[in-house]
């Protein structure tokens, strides 16, 4: 059961701001969400269609990526060929 | 006061791609944000998929370090707000690790062998590269080409009891995840190091951000200090986390906002677990450290010394067993005495050095064709050119060029008569029974004739000429 203060954490730790008259709503939802994850933890185990697949690997080969320029192009701000973030520390 | 220190080592695992996405981990020198993909740049949409090497190097130290490993093993996601992580979380594992419960032997404070046992080894990705701009700027400048470099972390139980410990264990196990080839000892920031430190009934500070194996030492003998002198004037040490400025060699309190972390683990929901620990029994070992440390003194005959020197680096034990045919003792002491010192102080690799020009040397010396001084002179002469990127000319050319080949007595008899005259208080104390005064005069002569001979002989040739009644 989500309550109203776990609700104001949550938002802090994922640093969305929300207003108080928000908080309801979300504590509502959150709920709701959790009720269904309830349901689908009555489903089980072994008839999940993915259960028993285990070591999805691939070869330590080299692939092109994306070039400076693709990479910076979702960037608010960039300084010669570096991202940049809010001062931390 | 008993010290107990636990730590944390972040080892990058020296494959070619990343953990999660096929770029090239090879970024050195590169420009930033050059080696990136949707995938390490946490893009919507990407999905991760596993280095099946990197899980391999991780079971490959699991396996050195005679750890289990868990039927099955899983990532999960931890999050938090930094901006060298561009998806807000990191993929690591948490409550699966890859492998438990391994032990490392070492030796502690008074030279007796002990065990320092490790808790457990994980796989996760490495987070970008944060540049602080000086000068009190607003911003950070972030690189991504780290961003998804595969590391592993080792936990050790706080099974260490002083700060020499400490370095001694990373020491060893530097080598031994070298010797195991999953790791590049040259890279810088290749190992890094979060240390637990408490003195025995007080509270664990733990210090964060020391980056060079070196500094571990430094950072904990400081600590120890400080609590110590806490504890002297009646005060408590406080429960913190503490960075370690490399610089000034202290540790200075983190603010405590940057503690209050709440993470919410859960499992990674686009992976699949690992189901591995039957890949352990196809794992071939190399010769570990101290196997081969064994087999040097067995096979070669070297000092326990030696041995440990010369097996500390695997690159410089491959090279003495290719110089050893000569003389192993011989080889033995050259190498880790002389030609480790000179390269040290000239910055330069092991790898630089041609072993075939050490092996020549070697045969000059054994054969008496040169006296150990001159040898050093020829020794010196290879380096100076290898550093240069010169060609490495062989022993036999420098001696002949520079007059290097050893004397024999006769060639020194003018030198000896010259020196002999040159200090009659010296004849008179040698005469008078002080040992010092002979050394004394061979030392002029050595200098005069640039060692060329052999001190013991020469001592021989000078009191022979005094004795015999030269003056």
């Amino acid at each position: 059961m989500i309550t109203e203060s776990d609700i104001e954490h949550i938002a802090e730790l994922a640093d969305i701001g929300i207003s108080k008259d928000e908080v309801p709503e979300f504590t509502t939802q959150f709920n709701a969400i959790l009720d269904y994850f309830e349901v689908l933890d009555t489903v089980e185990g072994e008839s999940a269609p993915d259960a028993g697949i285990v070591n999805v690997f691939r070869d330590d080969e080299p692939r092109p990526g994306l070039s400076q320029e693709e990479a910076l192009a979702n960037a608010g701000s960039t300084e010669n060929g570096f991202i940049k973030a809010p001062r931390v520390m | 006061m008993k010290t107990i220190v636990g730590l944390e080592i972040h080892v990058q695992l020296s494959t070619a791609t990343k953990l999660f996405c096929g770029c090239s981990t090879d970024y050195r020198d590169d420009e930033p944000n050059t080696h990136c993909c949707p995938v390490c740049l946490g893009l919507p949409g990407a999905l991760p998929r596993i280095n099946r090497k990197a899980v391999d190097y991780g079971l490959k130290v699991a396996k050195a370090l005679d750890m289990k490993v868990p039927e099955e093993s899983e990532f999960a996601r931890k999050n938090y707000f930094y901006p060298d992580l561009p998806k807000a979380y990191q993929i690591t594992q948490y409550d699966k690790p890859l492998a438990v419960e391994g032990t490392v032997e070492i030796e502690d404070d008074e030279g007796h062998e002990k065990i320092v046992r490790i808790t457990r080894v994980h796989l996760e990705e490495d987070p970008g590269r944060l540049v602080h701009v000086a000068g009190g700027s607003k911003y950070s400048l972030v690189d991504y080409n780290r961003s998804g470099i595969p590391l592993l972390e080792i936990v050790t139980e706080p099974d260490m009891r002083s700060p020499q410990e400490a370095r001694r264990f990373l020491n060893k196990l530097r080598t031994i995840l070298e010797y195991l080839g999953v790791f590049d000892g040259d890279r810088e920031g290749g190992l890094r190091v979060d240390a637990n430190i408490s003195l025995e009934g007080s509270e664990r500070v733990e210090v964060k951000n020391i980056s060079s194996y070196k500094g571990v030492e430094k950072a904990l003998t400081f600590e120890v200090t400080r609590q110590k002198n806490l504890l002297r004037r009646g005060q408590k040490v406080t429960r913190e986390t503490r960075h370690f400025m490399e610089g000034r060699g202290i540790t200075t309190s983190a603010r405590s906002k940057e503690e209050e972390h709440d993470y919410r683990y859960f499992p990674e929901p686009d992976l699949r677990p690992l189901r591995v620990a039957d890949r352990v029994a196809a794992i071939d070992l190399p010769e570990l450290p101290v196997a081969r440390k064994n087999r040097f003194m067995a096979q070669y005959g070297i000092s326990l010394n030696h041995a440990r020197t010369l097996t500390g680096d695997p690159k410089l034990a491959d090279f003495y067993e290719r110089v050893a045919s000569v003389d192993p003792v011989l080889a033995a002491t050259w190498v880790a005495d002389t030609l480790l010192g000179e390269l040290n102080y000239r910055d330069m690799n092991i790898a630089a050095v041609p072993a075939e020009r050490i092996v020549e040397l070697l045969a000059l010396l054994k054969s008496k064709t040169i006296t150990d001084t001159a040898g050093v002179q020829v020794l010196r002469e290879m380096l100076d050119a290898c550093a240069a990127g010169k060609p490495c000319e062989p022993p036999a050319v420098i001696v002949e060029r520079e007059g290097l080949a050893r004397a024999t007595g006769d060639e020194f008899t003018q030198v000896v008569q010259k020196v002999v005259a040159a200090n009659p208080q010296a004849v008179e104390d040698y005469r008078a029974g002080k040992k010092g005064a002979l050394n004394f005069l061979v030392g002029q002569v050595m200098k005069e004739t640039r060692g060329r001979a052999d001190p013991r002989e020469l001592g021989r040739i000078v009191s022979e000429y005094i004795d015999t009644g030269g003056v």
